[in-house]
């Protein structure tokens, strides 16, 4: 094992480049006594061949001074590979592939025009330096690098041993949950650094920033990863991950967990029309335990040209660089035109998968690998209101159409009760009475407004 | 090499005297290990396109197969090879739908050519060089465009992969090629642990790994394939290590996937020298007298 050891040592060092990111999706080491959990992280993954992009948001609202993340990286990063992200962009990303609802309006029986409502589940985001250096040395841990990007203090650190690696943090006022000795110390035998930053407070409060905006890195890897396993330290529950990955060439997937698709397509009563979001958040939560929590959910996967429905426009040439993607710039605007494509500003050569990991240390024991394939099949979940007809109906079709709104306001319940594990004997409640089409009482004003 | 040597050097139905017609002679052998095989492949696809929706539309699974089915016959025909055996031709297409994937029908249909046809054309001793299916894999991955393999599709249940193991196992045995399975996995096991071991990492980690659905698939039904292993029992031993040596260098040291794949195609380049320095007795399809897994010299 002696051999393989100092083989792999070596080609990881030099080649392994890393992914990384992820502390951060995890592992935010706090310095004082707060105790920190992470809900959200969003990690924007970009690649094309062995160049990635990876930009890191989470949804730190604690104070700014007790936040710290730690990363395991592929390289030592110099200044001009970090920089700080724009949240609003990630924003936007997150709101252009969230899972959205659509809205039909059923046409007069007695004589069909679709209307979109979307609303995106809603997501969220993001991430000091000591003059340790003496410290340092003596337990073998270097500083490789230290540079202030943004409002951030960004450390990079190799070490000889996790041991050292550990005191030294611990010295330095980072909390380090329980394990992390061992985790840290496999990743540094695969010969990886440590990013790790910190809020600069005079920084923050000379740019005026009243959140942490997203990390963003970029390297050459033939690794196409991310380490999430010093993140399940620190978690009280499982924690939850969205990864947009955006490439060229098609969907990606995890070639080490299943990737699955969440339900989509199905149809619902017309309450969770006002109840979207605990909706979404149940039925997810129904689809992570009926795959025992051991797989990955694709929520989106788009040629990012364009969206039908958009639940919010493409992103712009300009904010998918802003994101990373090198290649437009490469290019000028984009790719090949392609006219069957509806984008404003031309169509764009990427491709954005949304994944939706809900994870902890028990079901997902490995960091999450990737894979792009060329599989260009587009997907969202989406999720349908029928809207009877409200209009007077006075024709022989008016029952059979009741009858048939009796039956599809079962299915819709036995859709709903199905998805999110909620007892149908309440779903049905909800609804009310079957298939009735309750006259519109609203004044004229509610209707032409709310429509 | 006489006449009949040459029929079952194309795993065809191989019993001496079931010659006649197109299926099997209803005479001939109690169980010809390689039934087994189609039966378990089929309820796998089956479980993949049903319950964990896999990628695979029914119709291009058809297609695969019935691709696989035409070119067997059509190659048994200008082979001048013996009567149609649909046996191998079924079990290479049915693990074609379970492993590749691709948007684009055509390419399904030539995959499904270029396993069979490999089968007639890549030899070296009158053996075929590589598994069908896994060389029609590696081909398309290396030279199409719209290919794919999804490893990490069939998940980590431990339970599914213990049915998996065990219908694997009850094929491996009647085969009788068993030897290359467990070293393999043995070999692959102890790479994974010993890494694990080394960077400290809990052995959940390898365990995981290993309960991998795509790994199990692979030592149960693709590694152990009787007409492509070693003659020898220490030929197919090494050959075994070879493979988990070569899969774990392409997932450990080059970062990409499909590891197994790559590494059985390449090694599978090895046997011809293997089975020259360590020979060993050539594996034909049990005979109607013989038992399964009897091996016979050709």
């Amino acid at each position: 094992m002696k051999l393989a050891a100092i083989v792999v040592t070596t080609v990881l060092t030099v080649a392994l480049a890393a992914a990384t990111a992820l502390a951060f999706c995890g592992f935010y080491v706090a310095r004082a006594d707060t105790k920190l959990f992470n809900q959200a992280s969003q990690v924007v993954l970009v690649r094309h061949e062995n160049k990635t992009v990876i930009t890191m948001a989470n949804d730190f609202k604690g104070d700014p001074k007790e936040f710290a993340i730690v990363v395991p990286v592929p390289t030592i990063l110099e200044k001009g590979q970090i920089r700080v992200g724009d949240r609003a962009v990630i924003e936007h990303l997150d709101a252009y592939s969230a899972p959205r609802l659509v809205e039909y309006f059923d046409d007069d029986p007695c004589r069909p025009h679709i209307q979109y409502y979307s609303r995106g589940a809603t997501l969220r985001e993001l991430a000091a330096q000591d003059r340790m250096a003496e410290r340092a040395k003596s337990l073998g841990v270097t500083i490789e690098a230290q540079y202030t990007v943004g409002e951030y203090d960004i450390l990079i650190l190799s070490a000889k041993e996790s041991a050292g690696l550990e005191a030294w943090l611990r010295d330095g006022g980072y909390r380090l949950p329980t394990g992390a000795s061992a985790v840290l110390g496999s990743y540094l035998k695969q010969g990886m650094k440590f990013f790790v930053a910190r809020v600069n407070l005079k920084e923050q409060a000379r740019l005026g920033f009243t959140y942490l905006r997203p990390l963003q890195m970029a390297f050459e890897s033939p690794k196409f990863m991310l380490p999430i396993r010093l993140g399940t330290l620190n978690a009280d529950g499982p924690q939850e991950l969205f990864v947009f990955a955006l490439t060229r060439k098609g969907r990606v997937e995890t070639t080490n967990y299943r990737t699955v698709r969440l339900p989509t397509g199905s149809e619902l009563p017309l309450y969770v029309k006002d109840e979207f979001p605990q909706f979404y958040r149940a039925m997810f939560a129904e689809q992570v335990k009926r795959e025992s929590m051991r797989a990955v959910f694709l929520e989106y996967a788009w040629d990012m040209s364009w969206c039908d429905p958009c639940a919010a426009d493409p992103l712009s040439p300009e904010e998918l660089r802003k994101l990373g993607v090198f290649w437009l710039a490469e290019n000028g605007a984009g790719g090949a035109p392609d006219p069957r494509r509806i984008r404003p500003g031309g169509p764009v050569d990427v491709f954005m998968t949304r994944l939706h990991v809900r994870y902890d240390a028990t079901s997902f024991p490995e960091d999450l690998v990737f894979q792009e394939t060329v599989d260009r099949a587009n997907f969202q979940g989406r999720y349908i209101l029928h809207h009877p007809w409200k209009g007077e109906v006075k024709c022989e079709a008016a029952e059979r159409y009741r009858q048939a709104l009796r039956v599809r306001a079962e299915r819709e319940a036995a859709n709903l009760s199905s998805l999110t594990g909620w007892p149908i004997e309440d779903v049905r409640r909800k609804i009310g009475p079957l298939g009735e089409v309750k006259p519109d009482n609203r004044p004229w004003w509610q209707k032409l407004f709310a429509d | 090499m006489n006449r009949l040597a040459l029929v079952e050097a194309e795993a065809l139905p191989v019993s001496a005297t079931a010659t006649v017609g197109v299926l099997p002679a209803p005479t001939a052998p109690r169980w010809d290990p390689r039934l087994y095989q189609i039966a378990t492949l089929a309820g796998l696809l089956g479980y993949g396109i049903w319950w964990l929706d896999l990628e695979v539309q029914p119709q291009t699974a058809v297609t695969i197969v019935l691709s696989a089915l035409v070119t067997q016959l059509v190659c048994t025909r200008l082979a001048g090879r013996g009567p149609f055996d649909p046996r191998s031709a079924l079990i290479s297409g049915l693990s074609l739908c379970l492993l590749m994937r691709t948007g684009v029908p055509s390419l399904a249909v030539l995959a499904a050519i270029t396993a069979i046809a490999s089968k007639f054309t890549l030899r070296i001793r009158d053996k075929h060089v590589f598994n069908p299916t896994n060389f029609a894999l590696v081909a398309m991955l290396l030279f199409a465009q719209d290919v794919w393999v999804s490893p990490g599709q069939w998940g980590s249940g431990i339970v599914f992969a213990f049915l998996l193991a065990s219908a694997g196992a009850l094929v491996v045995n009647r085969a009788a090629r068993a030897d290359v399975t467990l070293a393999f996995l043995a070999c692959y096991a102890g790479l994974l642990i010993g890494r694990s071991l080394w960077l400290g990492e809990p052995l959940a980690i390898p365990l995981h790994r290993l309960e991998n659905g795509a790994l199990v698939l692979f030592s149960f039904f693709m590694i152990s394939d009787p007409r492509t292993t070693p003659d020898s029992r220490l030929g197919r031993v090494l050959f075994a290590a070879l493979v988990a040596l070569g899969a774990y260098t392409v997932q450990f040291w080059l970062f990409r996937t499909n590891g197994l794949l790559w590494s059985l195609a390449v090694c599978s380049l090895s046997v011809p020298l293997i089975d020259r320095f360590l020979p060993g007795p050539r594996f034909r399809w049990p005979a109607a007298t013989a038992h399964p897994g009897e091996r016979k010299l050709v």
